[in-house]
């Protein structure tokens, strides 16, 4: 088991110093996956103000730390290939600092790139692996589906009425702060209740706004040591709590449909930072679909199990209310190239650093960021700070 | 018999050649662990519960309830363009397990789906080598 008392001493030991997004999201043909990593690593080193040959630890998923490394022309010291899904990310934070911690490298820097809707080569996956061979031939293919059947679940348990109010809540909370981010897809695209309940189903229960976007992007986190943190451009947004792990890959294997591994990260991760839920003031939390908050926001323990549906009413979590959630609107209107775990700690530095625009937070000093990869298989929460 | 089978097909691996042959003779077949009795889904070199090795199989009586479904509406993948509307499910059978499948013989409708309802293993031979264990209400 994690040895809290140990990782304690680990926070605070690495700052994030640089964020930053491809040039361009959403509809990119005319750019590959490797070329979105590319651009991301290059602005968040412009940044933090490092250059790429300070660069000496590497993290990425979906693609090999091999092909990006080779790419990038960069040859790291310490590499991490670590791919559980759109959580990988947050987890390769973790990693980073406790890497830069043990000595290992000095400067990590994490990347991300995925054409998830103009892929000319989407990454195969193993015939023969246990999804392949016992999902597959029913049909039971991709998160849609997959997350539906849990969401499914959670309404026989705890109410499929509120259940719905609930995700109805959600999907217009997100799409009113992406209303406030120029770089969202849905920007200028309201959402309406009305409009929620009457877009098509992809999955039943799912709604087409029930489901993220599907998207062409990239993002990039430079994370180095609290002493070089000093000289970057921007200073540092220290590290303070982590957490990881998963249990099941296939959703037919999930232990309980509506309880996600966060019930353990969560925890986690605040008692390493030694704040509770109330000292918080932002939950980026991956928004695979609106079921995916609902459920995450019970696990984290911001509200007990079956209690999600009356923690999001009255639009609490939209711009001006009391719990600000998913502030650059979220996979589900700013952008999801597929594994979308890296944006909520983008997101996280900029409101941390007061950098957000017309979506900035009043007071912003301690903020979660929380990926679910996978199908509700893993999770990786951060808890950031301010230095 | 489908001979222009285009959905995604099982690749049997060494430990669920037998599962699979089973399936394709009408029968449904689980593991059991010999020194802790748990049965587990799918199978595998080693029991999930105590870590033995000590596995055998058993034939699993079929008798399953509905722990959850979705749906689908737009086909993930394109063998199942002329499929949708169809409902894919989580069954837990008799023996305590939980597996993916379909519900079939039922209309794809939220309303007519009810979890807990009672479901009987039936075989859809999808190429003249497979067939899938799919569900089916029990009258």
């Amino acid at each position: 088991m994690p040895n809290v008392k140990r990782l304690k001493n680990l926070s605070g030991s690495a700052s994030i110093v640089g964020v930053a997004e491809s040039d361009s999201l959403g509809k990119v043909p005319e750019k590959s996956p490797l070329a979105l990593h590319s651009e991301a690593a290059l602005n968040a080193l412009d940044d933090a103000g490092f250059a790429l040959s300070d660069v000496d630890a590497l993290f990425t998923a979906g693609w090999s730390t091999l092909d990006v490394a080779e790419y990038l022309g960069i040859q790291p010291r310490f590499t991490d290939s670590t791919s559980v899904g759109g959580s990988s990310f947050v987890i390769h934070v973790a990693h980073a600092m406790a890497a830069i911690a043990a000595g290992y490298c000095e400067v990590a820097l994490i990347t991300h790139g995925q054409s998830g809707r103009s892929d000319r080569a989407p990454i195969p996956r193993n015939p023969g692996a246990p999804m392949a061979q016992y999902e597959y031939p029913y049909g039971i293919i991709g998160p849609p589906v997959s997350y539906a059947m849990a969401c499914r679940r959670y309404m026989h348990e705890y109410g499929e009425d509120r259940t719905r109010q609930a995700m109805a809540e959600i999907a217009v909370s997100t799409r009113r702060w992406a209303n406030l981010n120029p770089k969202a897809y849905f920007h200028d695209t309201p959402l309406s209740f009305d409009e929620y309940h009457d877009s098509r189903w992809v999955a039943w229960p799912f709604h087409l706004v029930d489901c993220c976007l599907v998207t062409d992007a990239g993002a990039a986190i430079v994370v180095t040591t609290p002493e070089r943190a000093r000289d970057a451009r921007k200073g540092g947004v220290p590290v303070l709590g982590a957490g990881e792990g998963h249990d099941h890959s296939m959703i037919s294997q999930m232990p309980d449909l509506t309880r996600a591994f966060g019930r353990n990260t969560g925890p986690q991760a605040l008692q390493m930072a030694g704040v509770g839920h109330k000292d918080l003031d932002l939950a980026m939390i991956y928004d695979s679909f609106t079921y995916t908050v609902l459920v995450s926001l019970e696990n984290l323990g911001f509200c007990g199990p079956g209690e999600g549906p009356d923690f999001v009413a009255s639009q609490v979590t939209a711009p001006g209310g009391p719990f600000p959630l998913n502030t650059n609107g979220g996979g589900l209107s700013y952008t999801h190239p597929g594994m979308y775990g890296i944006f909520t700690v983008v997101e996280a530095t900029r409101q941390l650093r007061g950098e957000a625009g017309e979506r900035q937070l009043e007071t912003c000093d301690l903020a979660l960021a929380h990926g679910t990869g996978g199908l509700l298989s893993s999770t990786g929460t951060v808890v950031l700070g301010r230095s | 018999m489908a001979t222009d089978h285009t959905k995604p097909l099982p690749v049997a691996q060494p430990e669920s050649d037998h599962y699979w042959e089973q399936a394709a003779n009408g029968k449904l077949v689980l593991q059991r662990c010999s020194d802790c009795g748990e049965a587990q889904f799918y199978p595998r070199v080693m029991c999930i519960h105590c870590g033995s090795r000590s596995i055998e199989w058993i034939e699993s009586s079929g008798r399953a309830t509905l722990f959850t479904f979705a749906i689908v509406h737009v086909p993930p993948h394109p063998g199942f363009r002329g499929d949708v509307p169809y409902v894919t499910a989580i069954v837990e059978l008799e023996e305590g397990v939980r597996m993916p499948s379909q519900v079939i013989g039922i209309e794809p409708d939220p309303d007519q789906l009810r979890i807990g309802m009672p479901l009987q293993v039936v075989f859809d031979q999808v190429t003249d080598d497979v067939a899938l264990p799919k569900f089916r209400p029990v009258e």
